[in-house]
């Protein structure tokens, strides 16, 4: 069934001739590496991260009744097509179209959750959810809290487009991971592909507090995986190791995490030395047992992220690492990151913690 | 004294509520208890003994001004502007422009040559109708869909052009997506990509003119029908009413916010209705009608320079694509498009209101066409020679001075580059 909605939405796709230059033009700093372990047996089908995305919105609605999808553009799939034909399926009360405001779009996220609807809302670009930010973070996050439990915003995920894809600019290429992860009572997640993305969302839209989902926007199309059919959840709050080694830790998540894939590889093939690299996926809250046991296992740790340096998360990371890990540490931790600039149209080049900044890094981190 | 301000206020108070019981049908009717007026500060409001609930269809449509027909013909003869034949002949030839811009560009972004536009079809009218109505000194805040305003003011096709190729020449430096444009010499304040952002940062611009001594400029911001459902929309009107702002809230009401049909944008009576709920003055105009638009740009230029800020909804319809990022043909049919491109054309009113003038023909035409099209293709050609910024221009501009972290960050990029310079594409950008 769902594997028969993934080739209707490629043919819808085609028919609608949508032209999504964001991924289409992708002048791509990375390489793509596929997860080949599945979370599940069972069938697989070959999706890219919307579909993948696409699909858990599809289970989400099809087993929950209260479900509903909704922010600006959905009704006709969204702009990045995530929820393409899924209005169709399941009706306009289901799935729908707002007016243009990120305030009222989280607002009555959080009123659905109250009530007892589960509410999946679009924000078009995490660099537009900054309107929605006093509803997210004084709003959802304590609404648990500041009632002694008696109500929460549990039921609301709010997935938004992330990242760098070539010809953002200022306003279409934002990593705020950081300002939501200094919120209490969030959870932010960031999946690396199409396998986690369907896993991460389905764990997202069930788990019990309110989640910010950031997709990074140039991996909709450019990776694709074979994705188990089934309903599955992958758990929040974990990080995975990818690649194991003994040299030092390498600490991503998003596209990033697969710059660091290949510069363990480089590092390998260059260096001669094996690393360990574990994509944090959760934000907040994050998984300070894995990166721990592995740093102290390490004694190094180069920490990367598209987002500016200053208060990026990747600070967080640093000071609780040296905190638990200072006496097995051989090098100062290392950050590789985007500059303390805005995001720069026709410097992305310059500006993105690319292979050669990162191997740069951990060459020297190595040699300490 | 602060008795004799009250009492007045309260006179005051009593006529303005007979003036409006007198001045509009709209008003609903109401059994007038003994004539008693309530005291509550936040409505000074008649009493009724009847409860009567408002709604849309409570009040008449807002109508649209226009001042030619389909054909370009003026309905009204007082109507008619008259403006002089060398700014009607700017305003036309300033849409033949930009509307040859756009056919370029927007080609030239299929191509890969650009990586991002959009177009301004069906809305020239609003551009030129309303810059021709203001002094250049007065202030714009605009959204991203006005480039006319930018062309009719002066701003060079070599300049737009570079802003899109992000060259070394691009007044922004390369920093900003094709598209935001700005510019200080012309008053206009570069645009920023988050919707209605614009619109409070306006209203704030107006309240500081309005304290400059002897004050003769006025603010016009531009925004959408999609960016009037932003909070920040809403915080604009209430601050230029209650701040007495000399603003012109100039929305486009092109029908579509990407794929979002004004139908889910709003309910009521459009933008416009927003106005006079808030203290605005209001009119709606046809926004294909571009001597509309400027009659209307005109009046309400005077309001704003009483300190009466005004709020004006321009119809039109989004005859192009949101942007090159979209195909709207996914979400509307292509016949509603082709009605509005070939019946609804604000190029063609213009055009034809001009032959009958006799300052038009289709020689000047066939000229104008030419000369638009020629001057975008050769400056094209041009930016595209041209390098980009120094990659060191990234990191400029953040601070007024540089702060000595960000300095640091510089070196330790600069000597990266120094070591792995084979895999930068240096050769694009300007060097030392």
């Amino acid at each position: 069934m769902a594997s028969l909605l993934t080739r209707k939405c490629i043919i819808v796709g085609k028919l609608t001739k949508y032209v999504n230059d964001y991924t289409k033009r992708l002048s791509s700093h990375f390489i793509y590496y596929p997860d080949n372990e599945k979370p599940v047996a069972g069938e697989t089908t070959k999706m890219n991260m919307m579909q993948a995305i696409n699909n858990a919105m599809d289970i989400t609605l099809r087993d929950d009744p209260t479900a509903v999808l909704f922010g600006e553009d959905v009704a006709f799939g969204g702009v990045f097509r995530c929820a393409l034909g899924l209005q169709d399926k399941y009706g306009k009360d289901r799935v729908f179209n707002t007016p243009l405001c990120e305030q009222g779009i989280a607002g009555f996220g959080i009123g659905l959750a109250t009530a007892g609807a589960t509410a999946i809302a679009e924000i078009q670009f995490a660099d537009y959810i900054f309107p929605a930010f006093d509803q997210l973070v004084n709003e959802a996050a304590k609404a648990r809290y500041r009632s002694g439990g008696q109500f929460d915003s549990g039921a609301l995920t709010v997935r938004t487009p992330c990242g760098a894809v070539g010809h953002g600019g200022l306003y279409h290429s934002q990593s705020p991971e950081a300002y939501f992860a200094h919120t209490p009572g969030l959870r932010v997640v960031m999946p690396r592909g199409p396998i986690t993305a369907k896993g991460l969302l389905l764990s997202c839209i069930r788990e019990r507090d309110p989640c910010i989902f950031l997709e990074p926007k140039i991996l909709y199309r450019s990776a694709a995986e074979e994705v188990p059919v089934e309903d599955y959840t992958l758990p929040l709050g974990k990080a995975q190791v990818l690649r194991e080694g003994d040299a030092a830790t390498l600490i991503a998540w998003g596209t990033q995490l697969h710059v660091l894939l290949e510069v363990a590889q480089m590092a390998e093939e260059k260096l001669g030395v094996k690393c360990d690299v574990i994509d944090l996926m959760s934000m907040l809250p994050w998984d300070e047992e894995t990166v721990c046991n592995s740093v102290k296992k390490t004694g190094r740790c180069l920490i990367a992220h598209e987002a500016p340096l200053t208060s990026g998360f990747g600070a967080e990371l640093a000071a609780t690492i040296q905190e638990e890990c200072f006496l097995h540490l051989e090098a100062p931790i290392t950050r590789v990151t985007g500059w303390d600039s805005p995001f720069p149209h026709v410097f992305e080049p310059f500006y993105l913690p690319d292979k050669w900044r990162c191997y740069s890094a951990l060459a020297k981190l190595i040699e300490y | 004294m602060a008795l004799r301000i009250g009492v007045s206020f309260v006179r005051l108070n009593y006529l303005r509520h007979a003036v409006r019981l007198l001045s509009t049908h709209t008003q609903p009717e109401v059994i007038n208890n003994g004539g008693s007026i309530s005291d509550f500060p936040g409505a000074r409001a008649p009493y009724v003994t009847e409860m009567k609930f408002l709604n849309e269809n409570s009040y008449d449509l807002i109508p649209i001004y226009r001042v030619m027909d389909k054909n370009g013909e003026v309905i009204d003869n007082r109507e008619d502007p008259n403006i002089d034949k060398d700014t009607l002949l700017h305003m036309y030839k300033t849409m033949v422009q930009l509307s040859q811009m756009d056919k370029i560009l927007y080609e030239s972004q299929r191509q890969g040559r650009i990586s991002f536009y959009m177009t301004n079809y069906g809305e020239e009218g609003i551009h030129v109708g309303s810059a021709s109505a203001l002094s250049h000194r007065d202030l714009v805040f605009a959204q991203y869909r006005e480039v006319g305003v930018f062309l009719y003011r002066g701003m060079t096709i070599t300049e737009l052009v570079n802003q899109c190729y992000g060259n070394c020449e691009d007044p922004g430096k390369g920093r900003q997506m094709p598209v935001h444009y700005g510019s200080k010499q012309h008053n206009i304040v570069t645009i920023s990509s988050p919707l209605a952002t614009q619109m409070p940062q306006a209203v704030g611009a107006a309240y500081a003119l309005k304290r400059v001594p002897n004050n003769d400029r006025c603010v016009i911001c531009y925004f959408g029908d999609g960016a009037a459902s932003e909070g920040d929309a809403h915080a604009a009107f209430n601050f230029a009413a209650t701040l007495d702002c000399p603003v012109i809230m100039m929305c486009r009401n092109n029908g579509y916010a990407i794929s979002t049909p004004t139908s889910e944008q709003y309910r009521g009576d459009g933008i416009a209705s927003r106005g006079p709920a808030l203290g605005m003055h209001t009119v709606r105009v046809d926004g294909t009608d571009a001597l509309a638009v400027h009659n209307a740009v005109r009046r309400a230029r005077e309001l704003a320079l009483n300190n009466k800020p005004v709020l004006i909804e321009a119809m039109s319809y989004r005859v192009g694509h949101h942007s090159t990022s979209d195909d709207s043909t996914a979400y509307r049919p292509v016949e509603e498009i082709q009605k509005w491109t070939k019946e609804e054309s604000p190029i063609q009113k213009l055009r034809l209101y001009l032959e009958r003038k006799g300052f038009w023909d289709a020689d000047a035409e066939k000229q104008c066409v030419k000369e638009a099209r020629d001057t975008v293709v050769r400056t094209m050609q041009e930016a595209e020679k041209k390098k980009r910024p120094h990659w060191k221009e990234m990191l400029e501009d953040v601070y007024y001075d540089m702060p000595p972290r960000l300095q640091k960050q510089m070196n330790q990029m600069e000597k990266h580059l120094e070591k792995y310079s084979e895999h930068y594409p240096l050769n694009q950008y300007q060097q030392d």
